[in-house]
């Protein structure tokens, strides 16, 4: 066998892009995923290679909770789960909320349809949370700490038990931990699959073994969270994030980001943000951007823009809790205030890339339907204001709605925001409002003219064969399932029976030659 | 395993660097295979055994074969990194299992990078 030279390695370079040649990985920098694809996430040892624990020894040698606290609070670093709160203010204030025990929590049920940051993260490097959670437990005073995960990722929950047995025998969690006198142990609890519960109180109802049903929260769970005690609940990827910010330094993490952070930590957001980049666009994946990135940039330039040459139409960012954003508000740089300020939000991190294919309609009403489904029932605003905006929804895609419909909409909206008892609800009407805000045009179209601009919704659409263009050659009529096209001869036209039409787009799908089918 | 104290860590990381360093650790070359959730759900175990069998038969001892998590684009699954000594790592997608013997014929036994199938090339901005 031959050795490679470095001479050989030149001369491949050429041919193969580099990193910042290569669109995907040229504008992403990882912080949370710091270890992505490099190490082993089964060995503990190569993430104690790449200064994994470094952090820990540092907080419990030679800093005081109320150093880390500080340190965090002017990091502004802010929650990753999507709702944005200062992270070391959460700290400060379940440190000095009075009751015994604390309680540590990791919210890894991740339920956004299109999302994955969390699982991937926890399946590239678990002992990153595991770390992250440790140094929260000593700044706090906790002993004690969970991870919530959802049921549906096994692969994550398997690599979580892994590293919490391989940390454990380290002494990493237990008793005196690296020999200082610090005790934290972690145990997995599993959710069963429910939407809410991703909800800060509900998770803590769902693991005190109750419906998981939200509560109102003028009382806050860092007061009196899980079985009542203060609780310092945080998302996979705000842990993901700690160990670097103790390790590098609060003025470090500082320098990336938007905003000014030294007076107020809401003043800025810093940091990177991982989202899951989905949908029509070229290269589906995870990314991590620095925060203050264009929509644009991740669209186009990482996202590698939208496949088969289609038109952009918008991107929907925060899961069924967020908003659609318009093509002319791509140079928006993503952070928490800005996608705030046009209705949508940073939510945990989904990114959903539609194209001129798709019916913002259709969209809503999949969201809304999403969340009828999910709704825990408890308050009425929820419960029947999502019922019937799903309904509304479902005329309007069907041609059945009247005139006023969309007024009826965003007065629903309105009323849920205003009136549900946690996010899941005052967030819901997000994707029809802005929908509506951004795209009324085709809200209209669906309700005045009884057309489907897209050409999604079925009712409102035919397919029709443009005579000019078939050859007469009968592909179509062979995939047709209810034998409604009917074959002339060779040279002409076939022709589709609408009435014998169930609109299942296959005729469409097969005429790529000729592309002699239209969507009227 | 026995119960760390703060300065075995510096322990730890010195010997797992030296043993996972290509030129200390007695090892010529890396395979690491993508195995995150869409990893796997797009082939990689396959991909996996493919690796461990080329490695096996080759009788080659300084070819080591790991896994990790996803590498970030999930649409090209399954992916691999290959490494070898003084060279970048290069990130292969699209996966078979007649690719990866190929790559493990022209890419690992004799360094010549494989482009029809790689991606990329170096290392990402870490931190």
């Amino acid at each position: 066998m031959s050795l490679t030279t470095n001479k050989t390695a030149e001369s491949e370079r050429q041919l193969v892009p580099g990193m910042s040649d290569f669109g995907f990985f040229k504008k992403q920098r990882l912080l949370a995923l710091r270890n992505r694809g490099i190490i082993n996430p089964e060995l503990i040892d190569e993430y104690i290679a790449r200064d994994g624990y470094k952090a820990t020894a540092k907080v419990l040698t030679r800093m005081t909770p109320k150093e880390v606290i500080d340190e965090m609070i002017a990091s502004g670093l802010r929650g990753r789960g999507g709702g944005g709160f200062p992270t070391g203010i959460k700290w400060k204030t379940c440190r000095d909320a009075p009751g015994e025990p604390k309680y540590i929590v990791c919210n890894a049920d991740e339920g956004d349809p299109g999302a994955y940051m969390d699982r991937s993260i926890i399946e590239s490097d678990p002992h990153a949370v595991l770390e992250g959670m440790l140094i929260a437990a000593y700044a706090i005073g906790s002993h004690k700490g969970y991870i919530y995960i959802r049921h549906e990722y096994p692969l994550a929950t398997d690599l979580l038990e892994k590293a919490i047995d391989a940390a454990r025998g380290y002494g990493l969690l237990g008793k005196d931990i690296l020999g200082r006198g610090f005790d934290f142990d972690i145990r997995i609890h599993r959710g069963a699959g429910a939407f809410v519960c991703g909800e800060s109180t509900a998770l803590m109802a769902s693991m005190e073994g109750r419906v998981g049903e939200p509560r109102a929260k003028y009382i806050h769970t860092v007061e009196h969270g899980l079985w009542d005690r203060p609780t310092n609940l945080n998302n996979v990827e705000t842990y993901a994030n700690v160990p670097s910010i103790i390790l590098r330094g609060a003025e470090w993490f500082t320098t990336i980001g938007t905003g000014d952070v030294t007076k107020n930590p809401w003043g800025g957001s810093k940091g990177t943000k991982v989202f899951s980049l989905v949908g029509k666009v070229n290269n589906t994946g995870l990314v991590e951007v620095p925060m203050g990135i264009t929509l644009r940039e991740i669209v186009f330039e990482i996202g590698g823009g939208i496949p088969g040459g289609k038109k952009f139409k918008a991107v929907q960012t925060g899961g069924p809790s967020g908003g659609v954003i318009p093509e002319s508000m791509l140079d928006l740089p993503v952070d928490y205030d800005e996608l705030a300020r046009v209705g949508s939000i940073m939510g945990s991190g989904g990114m959903i890339v539609m194209d001129e294919d798709n019916c913002v309609v259709d969209i809503a009403r999949y969201f809304i339907d999403f969340l009828v489904g999910e709704s825990c029932g408890k308050c009425l605003p929820c419960r029947e204001g999502l019922r019937q905006m799903s309904s509304l929804l479902a005329d309007i895609c069907n041609g059945t709605a009247e005139k006023g419909a969309i007024s009826l909409l965003e007065e629903l909206g309105q009323t849920l925001s205003e009136t549900s008892l946690c996010a899941l609800g005052s967030t819901a009407a997000n994707p029809v409002l802005t929908t509506i805000r951004y795209f009324r045009d085709e809200y209209e179209a669906h309700i005045n003219k009884k057309k489907c601009p897209a050409g999604v919704c079925k009712a409102l659409i035919s397919y029709q064969i443009i005579d000019e263009k078939c050859p007469g050659c009968s592909l179509c009529v062979k995939n047709c399932p209810q034998g409604a096209i009917t074959f002339k001869s060779k040279g002409k036209p076939v022709v589709i029976d609408q009435e014998k039409c169930i609109k299942c787009g296959l005729c469409f799908d097969v005429c790529t030659k000729y592309e002699a089918v239209a969507i009227r | 395993m026995s119960k760390l104290r703060t300065e075995d860590l510096d322990k730890i990381v010195e010997q797992t660097k030296k043993s996972l360093a290509l030129k200390t650790g007695g090892t010529r070359a890396k395979i690491t295979v993508h195995m995150g959730t869409c990893g796997v759900s797009a082939g990689a175990r396959k991909i996996l055994d493919e690796a461990k069998k080329c490695v096996t038969e080759s009788g080659a001892g300084d070819i080591m074969v790991t896994t990790s998590g996803c590498a970030g684009l999930c649409s090209r699954e399954p992916m691999i990194t290959v490494e070898l000594i003084d060279q970048e790592p290069v990130k292969y997608v699209d996966l078979t299992t007649d690719k990866v013997r190929k790559i493990f014929d022209e890419h690992v036994k004799s360094g010549h990078v494989v482009e029809e199938y790689a991606l990329v090339m170096g290392r990402e901005q870490v931190l």
